[in-house]
């Protein structure tokens, strides 16, 4: 019965329901505004706690992205959905994730945190959506033309446990190296003492609203990127049902307890360069349909033995650091100063992608 | 004629759009895929249901699922 209700519109909604209400409570509980939960800028805040970028505000180990992982595994694994699988040129992958972290950085969010922008009254996350829409839109007609990264083998249980056991480590160094109040350091972790990477719910409620909301995914396949694929390419509104319960979830959640701030100027984490967040986002919606799945499907995929989507979200890490080193990533001033160079440059990789990489499907 | 559509070992949405261009292509009778993950026997059953066909059969496999669609 249970396996059967999260397949179902109704199981779908009832995820985003849930995502969009805890998510926008977790602010409440201390996590940056508009920013409940925002894979992309977690993975980021991951990125920086280990010092694989020096941007002091975006600092700390996100319990959220470690349960997330960790939800979908023990989900597939008490479905009996445990598939460890891999040889889907992870290559490609890894660039992709790259790529995707750098243009969600321009706009500052992935497609869950756009969604909890506009939430928020956060009117820039609207350029920012258009640019995830027109992104996916040009990966579908890469879609339709017969691009694809090949087949998966199935492969050693282990293989599949390998992205679980480095967010149990991640887990692991956290409960070794808690933060220390005022202290940018503890043991081998990074702890930013101000701006986002400062603010955070509490570790053990971050990582609860995390497992549940990896588990509930898992069962459900919940994907921002998917939901608006399906609608432009089959016309299949399933997984936008459950996008859209999470926005409307959120906002009216914002409303009563008091988040909601309409608005373009001063929004928490933001900037207003209107072009900018619809570039960034053709870029990250591209990529994202590129590699088959939003970065946070690509966590919950991860957990479920797809090594491949563990490389991926490994790429959208290190491409957090090349976003923060090389002076990529927006702020509330604007983008960084190299960011423009960066989304053409991503863009031109995800074409190069996109027209050499069809058919043939051996 | 029963026609198989191997999608193992692809992930979304290429198991969804070999479907649907078997569909298309045969306009009706019966057709049979292979998929290896949940995920994919769940979309591609969606998929050929919102096309006015019908899931007659799906029987696990060691490796996945084999999916039986048909239409009149």
């Amino acid at each position: 019965m249970l396996k059967d209700f999260f397949a179902t519109r109704r199981g779908i909604i009832a995820v985003g329901v849930f995502i969009g209400i805890f998510a926008t409570f977790l602010q409440k509980w201390g996590n940056p505004g508009n920013m409940g939960i925002c894979v992309a800028c977690f993975e980021r805040d991951i990125a920086g706690a280990l010092g694989f970028h020096r941007a002091a505000v975006v600092q700390y180990m996100r319990p959220e992205i470690i349960g997330f992982v960790l939800g979908s595994f023990f989900a597939a694994y008490l479905f009996r959905e445990f598939r460890p699988r891999v040889g889907s040129a992870p290559i490609v992958r890894f660039v992709l994730g790259a790529f995707a972290m750098i243009g969600a950085l321009v706009f500052l969010g992935c497609p869950w945190r756009a969604m909890l922008r506009l939430a928020g009254g956060d009117g820039n996350a609207i350029f920012g959506l258009l640019g995830l829409i027109g992104g996916i839109w040009v990966g579908t007609l890469f879609l339709k033309v017969g691009y694809n990264l090949g087949r998966t083998q199935s492969t050693h249980t282990s293989v599949g446990w390998i992205m679980p056991l480095i967010m149990l480590g991640f887990l692991c160094l956290v409960l070794i190296f808690p933060q220390i109040q005022g202290k940018d350091k503890s043991g081998v972790l990074i702890y930013s003492i101000k701006g986002p990477g400062s603010m955070h719910a509490p570790l053990l409620l971050s990582l609860g609203i995390g497992l549940a909301v990896g588990f509930l995914a898992q069962r459900s396949r919940f994907c921002t990127m998917g939901a608006i694929r399906d609608m432009i390419l089959f016309r299949q509104s399933h997984l936008l049902s459950g996008v859209i319960a999470l926005l409307i979830a959120a906002f009216i959640t914002n409303v009563i307890v008091g988040q909601f701030h309409p608005g373009f100027k001063n929004q928490p984490v933001a900037h207003t360069m209107s072009l900018w967040n619809f570039g960034g986002m053709v870029l990250a919606g591209l990529a994202f349909a590129l590699a088959g799945g939003c970065p946070g499907r690509q966590l919950f995929l991860a957990g479920e033995g797809d090594g491949d989507a563990a490389v991926f979200a490994l790429g959208m890490i290190v491409g957090a650091g090349f976003s923060h080193n090389f002076g990529l990533a927006s702020s509330p001033t604007g983008v960084g100063p190299h960011a423009i160079t960066a989304v053409i440059i991503g863009l031109l990789v995800c074409l190069f992608f996109g027209f050499t990489m069809r058919k043939k499907i051996g | 004629m029963n026609t198989i559509v191997d999608a193992r070992g692809l992930s979304c949405p290429q198991p969804v759009i070999m479907t649907m261009d078997e569909i298309k292509k045969v306009g009706k009778g019966e057709i049979t895929i292979i998929v290896d993950t949940d995920t994919s026997r769940e979309n591609v059953s969606r998929a050929a249901i919102s096309k006015g066909w019908q899931v007659k059969s799906v029987e696990p496999e060691s490796t996945g699922y084999r999916i039986t669609i048909a239409k009149e």
